[in-house]
């Protein structure tokens, strides 16, 4: 019996708190602000009031806390650089509170990931790149935005157009058949950022060298090195020489330039010649005194 | 005794400045092979040369400017920045009128001692010992024009100002391409290969650290100078890190660390290393002997050598440099030698050196 009379008292508070809060409730929309859920950074905001006298407004953002006192009865105008950053505000006046949030402008800037800056030639899904989208006051924005990938290498532009997803669109493309740098463009709206990524040669395809006399011994020398791909392989990269006769090896770690390498071996009447360049080795050349 | 004063006064002056004026002789005649030889080099060691060839018996056939260029070092060389620190003297053999004596020089250097082994033949020229210096002729090289296309690479980096997506260039791609750890008495020795995989220059190291078998960093080190710090695309560097008293077999793995950093460089000069062949030397040690030639146009100041050795399955087994103490003039090989391991030479199948440059001028 004391049970039953207890769930009943339970009960009965239960009811009497819901009504209170449903008083409440009714009593707080009444005086709700008027404020519209989302506003356009940098675009302003016009707050309708009622009553009269003086009150004390408060709005708190991202970066943003503003005190001041209004006229009630009269339109609080919140400037538009006081709405630069995007987030959620909250506007208190006379007592009242209500939340908005500020949301990203259109897009005016690009923050442009493109990695990595050397690539080999002719490699798919090589090249990566992230466009980061931003307004006029760096507020990412959220919003889909499209956002177009150009990669222009040798005269051939290869296009993508990626929508973006919180604010970040990638791409993944290939390297073109041709070394040489290539120029990576993300775009959006009006903004638009370059970068360049280099498009290399890969390891030599093959070697192939010749061999004459010379006033100081053998001069050793390659046709055009090239990769597979029929690039040129970059000036600069080693070409190793080495002679081996009765007296020794002698090695010359040449430099390809103007896109061949050549080095002077030491004169013998019987040595065999080869030539590498990394793991890549060349033809051999059994040389003869009468050559 | 007013005038005694005076006078003994004025002797006094007399003889004191006598004494200050009139020096001992200190180029007194050799009177012994080996004593011929000590002198010379005691004068060397104090730079006086002019002294040092009063001990040469063949003064006729070499000039005293070119016996000091042999001696000090020209052309901006390692010998250069050395001073002589002691000279060793062995009589190797001697008869009444002639000896071969066998001096061991250690040179102070910049790079750290640096020994160098002369047999000098003594002849005794009436009563006096003195040198006959081998006469060295100092290489000339012809006016000519060398043509040189220079390869230069420079780097232009992310500026403080660029936004924060805006990409720098990356480093070089290395990779070690081999790597293994030989005991040596109580040390542990990392050797191995380097390569620069990119088609841009790099400054490469490699460091290492040994753990133990309980998990524990038993040491860290670099390769200093025992690697070709700047690779050019395709380029392979020997390396080597000596881990001193830690022995072997403490250790239960290596982490090794190649590290590389985008660089300016330029692609010149080459170097030849010329009739490369292993060799025992006077005192029965295995060499690796040969000769550098530079086949451009500018000196090479201070070239250092790093040979590989290879066992019969190609992997790298030892790892030794040396640094020539005379500049290469272009197109003058200079021979270079630099030590092999006794116990291992006979387990060497193949070998590589490379050089290491450095110029006190670049010739751009």
């Amino acid at each position: 019996m004391k049970e039953i009379e207890g769930k009943v008292k339970f009960v009965g508070m239960m009811a009497i708190v819901l009504l209170l809060m449903c008083c409440f409730a009714i009593a707080t929309h009444a005086a709700e602000l008027n404020i519209p859920a989302t506003v356009t950074a940098g675009s302003g905001l016009t707050i309708p009031s009622s009553g009269s006298g003086n009150a004390t407004l408060y709005v708190v953002g991202p970066g943003t806390a503003i005190k001041r006192t209004v006229q009630l009865g009269q339109e609080i105008q919140l400037s538009a650089a006081e709405l630069q950053n995007a987030g959620r505000y909250v506007v208190s006046l006379d007592g009242n509170n209500a939340s908005f949030f500020v949301v990203a402008g259109p897009v005016q800037s690009i923050a442009f990931l493109a990695r990595p800056s050397r690539v080999p030639a002719d490699t798919p899904n090589v090249i990566t790149g992230t466009a980061f989208v931003f307004d006029k006051y760096q507020n990412l924005v959220l919003q889909p935005q499209p956002v177009t990938f150009e990669l222009t290498a040798d005269g051939q532009t290869v296009s993508r157009t990626e929508t973006t997803k919180n604010g970040v669109a990638f791409a993944k493309l290939d390297s073109s058949r041709k070394e040489g740098a290539a120029q990576f463009v993300a775009s959006s709206g009006s903004a638009s950022v370059r970068r360049v990524v280099q498009e290399v040669a890969s390891d030599p395809c093959s070697i192939r060298m010749t061999a004459v006399r010379d006033k100081n011994g053998i001069l050793a020398r390659t046709d055009p090195i090239h990769d597979c791909a029929g690039n040129p392989v970059p000036d600069g990269t080693i070409v190793t020489f080495t002679s081996t006769d009765a007296q020794g090896k002698s090695t010359v770690d040449a430099r390809i330039k103007q896109g061949i390498a050549q080095a002077e071996l030491p004169a013998s009447n019987d040595a065999t010649i080869s030539v590498a360049s990394g793991v890549v080795v060349g033809n051999e050349i059994q040389w003869r005194g009468a050559q | 005794m007013k005038r005694i004063l005076p006078i003994v006064i004025i002797v006094l002056t007399v003889v004191l400045i006598a004494m200050a004026t009139i020096q001992p002789n200190s180029l007194s005649p050799a009177t012994s092979p080996d004593g011929a030889v000590r002198a010379l080099f005691d004068h060397v060691k104090a730079r006086d040369y002019k002294g040092a060839f009063a001990y040469v018996a063949n003064s006729g056939d070499m000039d005293e400017q070119a016996f000091a260029g042999d001696l000090a070092g020209r052309d901006g060389s390692l010998r250069t920045y050395s001073a002589l620190q002691q000279a060793d003297t062995r009589v190797l053999h001697a008869t009444d009128d002639q000896a071969l004596v066998r001096a061991t020089l250690e040179y102070a250097t910049a790079v750290g001692a640096f020994y160098d082994t002369r047999d000098l033949k003594v002849v005794k020229q009436g009563d006096r010992w003195k040198v006959d210096w081998p006469v060295v002729k100092e290489p000339k090289v012809p006016p000519q024009v060398i043509q040189e296309n220079y390869l230069r690479w420079d780097v232009i980096t992310r500026g403080s100002n660029d936004d924060w997506g805006a990409q720098d260039v990356e480093a070089p791609r290395v990779r070690i391409i081999s790597m293994n750890a030989i005991p040596q008495g109580p040390n542990t020795i990392i050797v191995g290969e380097i390569e620069n995989e990119d088609t841009v220059p790099g400054f490469v190291s490699v460091g290492a650290t040994l753990v133990g078998k309980n998990g524990d960093v038993l040491g860290e080190e670099t390769s200093f100078d025992k690697i070709s710090h700047t690779l050019l695309p395709k380029e392979i560097s020997p390396f080597r890190i000596d881990f001193p008293k830690v022995p072997l077999s403490t250790v239960k793995s290596v982490r090794m660390t190649p590290t590389s950093v985008l660089v300016p460089a330029s692609a010149d000069p080459v170097i030849g290393v010329l009739h490369q062949r292993v060799e025992t030397d006077a005192r029965g040690r295995h060499v690796l002997k040969g000769e550098l030639m530079n086949e451009s146009g500018v000196t090479v100041n201070i070239p250092h050598v790093l040979a590989t050795y290879y066992d019969a399955a190609g992997k790298v087994i030892w790892v030794s440099d040396g640094y020539v103490d005379n500049a290469l003039l272009p197109e003058t090989p200079v021979p270079f030698a630099v030590d092999l391991r006794d116990d291992l030479a006979s387990k060497v199948h193949n070998y590589r050196v490379t050089v290491n440059e450095y110029m006190l001028q670049q010739g751009e």
